[in-house]
């Protein structure tokens, strides 16, 4: 399916939708916002269950200090906000109340990234993945779209232990409808075979990447493409194997080039299979209001700007 | 318990404390000794629990928001048979489960990790709003520093628990007076303390943090309030019970010496044969 005919929705929305399904199975689950409901989607679980959504008031901090407490006591909460605020301005109370004791609370963390679009620069959060893998027992989850949005949120319950997770608040391609799809926390997916170059990709730039390689193979280059849900525990295994195979891996996240997917990736191939790496992603600036789709071509994360940096890259690195 | 029990099992918290600090050559002992007596009166009067079933269902929790005064929490847990009082001597040293600050994965007893200030009395606000929310009759008891409550975060938590009508929920605030810098009213006044907490609508009262029969009082009051959590302003002397820490806020965050040890525990132990 190419992607101008694949159905598009946002990664929040499958969140929400998880959310209530889920409410449903865990009687002790519960979601705390910050006066953020309706755009984290998580308006339908408090419409499901009003008694058990908490609107803390414009309050991260102590957002995540309440849910700090309710997981203390056997609740499992999901604390939402925008990935500025829940990874940003509570990082400190992520670090010590939830990450130290190691309690089991999940950030739902949406409009992460440039795509949160008009707002600009200051909404735009993309230091949120390099915030959250530094702290010790974080799961860190970016799903790449709707599908794995929900089978990442319904994971994150099962596991015990403080979890992130990244939405978008853009629409984005529906990629992982095929009937084999199974997720797992922890398991990277080769979506797309190659031999010529890897891309790992996370979130958005999955889709974007796919549609990449499509143009890639009209020019004879045979990309490998690997979606990278889980940022942490990366799965090395699979990015070491496909960079052995390929020699040369390009990384491509909505996010900054430091300290993300891009970083993650080269950690692990430096221990084990040091190869030249592309790193795709913000290049250490900050955002700017502007249209989604305008901003994700602009800052090269579409399809077009990553087939045009991969091709580079493939070229330099044969001459 | 009588006030005199109460007293002498005040005194070997206080003990225990001096000990616990001189053995590491560092913690806080004078938010500590300030905060002894109200520590004795949770554990050994106020608080529903067992010290053999630290995980008890049911029990009532406490959170140390002003979490480097671990040294008094940990004495009033070992005093009360957590653990081994002899323990202490191994506070913040390596391998020890003493942390510096209160870790709820490795101590027993305690039931929350804290030590960057502000963010106890939020996780306490989460405890006492989920035990409504299961139908639980537990209550929640939190201690802050004066100086603490300059943190922002306290009173995102202080609107969240008068707004939520938290009153299972105590919030104590250990009111010596001292900060690193100095004086509270000298660096960033936080007064009025008992008005602030009424404006977020808590009942706000105040409390002799070294007299029993004043605790007594002060923490029926909060049990008898309905429909608003209460805050206790604890009136305090930093570093009591040791002459020469007594109002000094220099030992706020620095142990004593050999000489001054014995100094400390001469003190304490003429207190206790006073009693």
């Amino acid at each position: 399916m190419s992607s101008e005919t694949r159905k598009k929705v946002a990664t929040r929305e499958g969140y929400g939708k998880a959310l209530v399904e889920l409410g449903a199975e865990y009687p002790n689950l519960v979601v705390l916002d910050a006066d953020l409901a309706a755009a984290t989607k998580t308006g339908v679980f408090k419409k499901a269950y009003p008694e058990r959504h908490i609107d803390c008031g414009i309050a991260e901090s102590n957002m995540v200090g309440v849910a700090a407490g309710l997981a203390a006591i056997g609740m499992i909460p999901f604390v939402s906000s925008f990935a500025m605020f829940a990874a940003g301005r509570a990082f400190e109370q992520v670090r010590n109340s939830v990450g130290y004791p190691h309690l089991n609370v999940k950030i739902g963390a949406t409009h992460a990234g440039i795509t949160v679009g008009e707002d600009g620069a200051s909404h735009q959060c993309n230091e949120d993945i390099a915030l959250m893998r530094t702290i010790p027992g974080m799961v860190v989850m970016c799903p790449a779209d709707e599908v794995e949005a929900e089978a990442a949120v319904k994971a994150a319950v099962k596991y015990e232990g403080p979890v992130y997770l990244r939405f978008g608040r853009a629409v984005c391609p529906v990629i992982n409808d095929g009937p084999d799809y199974k997720f797992e926390i922890g398991k990277g997916q080769i979506v797309r075979e190659g031999t010529d170059v890897t891309i790992a990709a996370t979130g958005i730039c999955v889709g974007n990447a796919l549609e990449a390689a499509d143009k890639l193979a009209q020019d004879g280059i045979s990309a490998e493409v690997i979606n990278i849900c889980t940022i942490k525990p990366l799965d090395e295994e699979l990015v070491i194997a496909s960079a052995k195979k390929t020699g040369k891996v390009v990384t491509a996240e909505e996010h900054s080039i430091i300290g993300g997917l891009g970083s993650a990736v080269c950690d692990a191939l430096c221990k084990a299979n040091p190869v030249p790496v592309c790193k795709i992603g913000i290049q250490d600036v900050f955002g700017e209001s502007g249209p989604a789709e305008e901003l994700v071509e602009k800052y090269g994360l579409d399809g077009a700007g990553i087939y045009k940096t991969v091709k580079e890259f493939v070229g330099k690195r044969d001459k | 318990m009588t006030n005199l029990e109460l007293q002498k099992k005040a005194n070997e918290v206080r003990k225990g404390i001096m000990m616990a600090v001189h053995s590491a050559k560092s913690g806080h002992p004078g938010g500590s000794l300030s905060a002894a007596d109200i520590f004795t009166y949770l554990y050994f009067e106020e608080m529903n629990i067992d010290p053999a079933n630290p995980k008890m269902e049911d029990r009532d929790r406490f959170i140390l928001s002003k979490g480097h005064t671990a040294p008094g929490l940990y004495s009033a847990l070992a005093n009360r048979g957590y653990f081994p009082v002899e323990d202490l001597k191994t506070l913040r040293k390596l391998g020890s489960y003493l942390q510096g600050h209160p870790d709820m994965k490795q101590i027993p007893g305690v039931d929350m990790s804290s030590g960057s200030l502000g963010q106890g009395i939020s996780a306490a606000a989460g405890m006492a709003l989920g035990a409504k929310m299961k139908g639980q009759d537990y209550r929640v008891y939190t201690l802050l520093g004066d100086g603490e409550i300059q943190e922002g975060q306290v009173w995102e938590a202080a609107m969240f628990a008068g707004y939520r009508k938290l009153d299972n929920l105590v919030v104590i605030v250990d009111n010596n007076g001292l900060q690193i810098d100095g004086k509270i009213e000298d660096i960033c006044s936080p007064y009025p303390i008992d008005e602030k907490f009424a404006a977020f609508n808590f009942h706000a009262i105040h409390a002799d943090a070294h007299d029993f029969d004043d605790l007594r009082r002060a923490f029926k009051e909060a049990r008898d309030t309905k429909g608003m959590p209460t805050a206790i302003i604890a009136h305090s002397v930093k570093g009591k019970g040791v002459s020469f820490m007594e109002n000094q806020a220099d030992w706020h965050g620095k142990a004593p010496n050999d000489e001054q040890y014995a100094v400390a525990m001469a003190d304490l132990e003429r207190i206790g044969e006073s009693l």
